[in-house]
């Protein structure tokens, strides 16, 4: 008789043979795109001009992203003027986003007060909000806000982050309430409460909200584009994307692939390092 | 728990200013703005629903192009997508603990690539010579004698936007719907057995999806979501605004066009708030199909 089938089995059975047949190729199709380019990154000139065009990379060598130096430093700033830029404002971003989405988390999950579904509804339905949508009402309050050519301007417009928020909240609710009334009791003021007993709990809702928040901060290409005219106070991501508009020839394209491999690389690594704590969260995540 | 009244509001205060001044403030004034002439230089005067009316009757461009792109990448991309990541996410959970992490990550990084500097890398693999590789291997393959032009042909621009949206569309709501299985109830499988589920599939409609709404929802906004917050995918791809004949015009570009080409920021307001009725019928189509009726 059937049995049903045990979701994330402990072992290996005929049954998931079929899975398997059906996977791969697409597992393959998607792979086969970030290969080609970490190929492209480490070939060599002769190599991107290879006719026919080579897919596997076949002598290595870093010259591509010793170009990549060099043709910052032609254009006029240092690229490690451009790569601290964007590790201040991710710095900076990623820790004021966990915290103040915390914060407004443990109110919302924990706190009895009046407009506490107001609010929490509002966030609900700012999940889909769409910053492209808004990007001149944006424009406009920024400059009105006179933070144009500041760090500000990079950093300000990515702070309420509403699924960070959603995610953490859904995370706090699964702290006891009795955990928090012995504290209370104990005499710990709310915001002893918060450090000492809802940071520690929600460590894994937290590393998702850091990855997600990194995720936007290190790729956002909006207030390069629109509100940072200073060349030197843009970011990283922004000087890359110009490779990519400005190099079609062969030879950039070495020097592009490069680029985007450095945008892409601590994306990846940071996942990979949290993974676990984010399928955690997610655990949590459903609308009701 | 007990506190005084300010401290709720205290906690929720950061959080509460930057959310007004840059998601609701931006909304509103949206709204605001659509019934102006706004264009930067002059004082606006209020034209009510002019700008709407143009948008209706006389912008050719949107009722010919850039509606009709949108339309056709964000229900393939929206739903297709989302799909995707569904029976992927169902398809891994299947397996044992090793496969199932490493091909999660490989379904997932595609996604890490969105919206960032890395379009770069459709720029290369598509590009429209010889040299690039796609086309190489179709003359290899007989299939094409001269090389497709994708990135600036009005004919390949919106398939390969499809494509590249497809690609990264495993993002976090497949991680979402990837956990909301996982933590199925097992004693619901072997139940389902004992009511005569037979196949995998019957799992999927009977058990599964009804389980797991709340997560299929949350999966449902993040790719609505996705899709349209990768509207500048064409112009990014074809390196210019407009894309090539309209052909990867989507809503996103058209405001851009207007309110920073031709600074015509009343009338781009009201694309905009197009823009955002368009995301509402949406999420309101997700939230009808997955909400749990009481």
């Amino acid at each position: 008789m059937y049995k049903g089938h045990r979701i994330g089995p402990d072992r290996f059975d005929r049954g998931q043979i079929k899975i398997y047949i059906i996977l791969l190729p697409i597992a393959i199709f998607m792979l086969l795109p970030l290969v080609f380019i970490f190929c492209h990154a480490f070939k060599p000139m002769e190599e991107l001009f290879a006719f026919p065009p080579k897919f596997y990379v076949v002598n290595p060598t870093f010259k591509n992203f010793s170009n990549l130096m060099q043709s910052a430093r032609t254009a006029g700033i240092p690229l490690s003027k451009y790569v601290f830029n964007s590790l201040f404002v991710t710095i900076i971003v990623v820790a004021a986003n966990v915290i103040i989405s915390t914060m407004a988390g443990f109110a919302l999950s924990k706190m009895e007060f009046k407009l506490r579904d107001g609010i929490f509804n509002l966030n609900q339905a700012a999940l889909m909000f769409v910053p492209a949508a808004v990007m001149i009402p944006r424009y406009l309050i920024i400059n009105t806000l006179q933070i144009t050519n500041t760090y500000w301007a990079h950093i300000l417009p990515l702070l309420a982050a509403p699924v960070s928020l959603f995610l953490i909240k859904q995370f706090i609710d699964g702290v006891p309430n009795a955990l928090l009334e012995a504290a209370s009791i104990d005499g710990a003021t709310p915001l002893r409460i918060y450090w000492k007993v809802i940071i520690p709990l929600v460590k894994p809702a937290i590393a998702t909200g850091m990855i997600l928040s990194f995720q936007q901060v290190w790729g956002y290409l909006d207030s390069s584009n629109l509100y940072v005219n200073t060349d030197g106070m843009k970011t990283l991501a922004f000087y890359m994307s110009t490779l990519a508009n400005a190099n079609n020839a062969v030879a950039g394209q070495g020097i592009a692939a490069a680029a985007s491999l450095i945008m892409f690389i601590p994306n990846l690594i940071l996942f990979i390092v949290v993974q676990k704590d984010v399928m955690n969260t997610m655990a949590s995540s459903g609308i009701k | 728990m007990n506190v005084s009244k300010k401290t709720p509001y205290l906690f929720l205060a950061p959080y509460l200013l930057m959310f007004i001044i840059f998601i609701a403030l931006p909304v509103i004034v949206a709204i605001l703005l659509s019934f102006t002439d706004f264009d930067t230089i002059n004082m606006p005067n209020i034209v009510w629903f002019r700008n709407y009316v143009l948008l209706i009757t006389s912008d050719s461009i949107f009722m010919q192009y850039v509606l009709p792109n949108t339309i056709t990448y964000a229900l393939i991309v929206g739903p297709g997508g989302y799909a995707l990541s569904f029976l992927l996410a169902w398809a891994i959970a299947q397996l044992t603990r090793i496969p199932r992490t490493i091909l999660a990550l490989v379904f997932y990084s595609p996604s890490l690539t969105m919206g960032t500097a890395m379009q770069v890398l459709w720029k290369i693999v598509f590009s429209g010579d010889r040299m690039g590789i796609i086309n190489s291997y179709l003359i290899q393959w007989g299939f094409i004698t001269e090389p497709i032009v994708f990135l600036s042909s009005a004919n390949w621009l919106l398939p390969v936007m499809i494509i590249v949206g497809l690609w990264s569309a495993a993002g976090v709501g497949f991680l979402a719907m990837l956990a909301g299985i996982m933590n199925a109830d097992e004693e619901l499988y072997e139940a389902g057995a004992i009511d005569g589920v037979s196949n995998r599939f019957q799992e999927l409609i009977y058990i599964t999806i009804p389980t797991m709404k709340p997560q299929m929802l949350f999966g449902a906004v993040m790719a609505i979501v996705n899709t349209f917050n990768n509207g500048m995918i064409g112009v990014q791809l074809s390196g210019s605004n407009p894309t090539p004949g309209y052909a990867g015009q989507l809503i996103v570009n058209h405001i851009d066009d207007y309110g920073f080409i031709r600074f015509e920021m009343g009338y781009a307001a009201a694309v905009s708030v197009a823009l955002l009725l368009l995301i509402t019928v949406f999420s309101k189509v997700a939230t009808a199909l997955f909400t749990e009726k009481d």
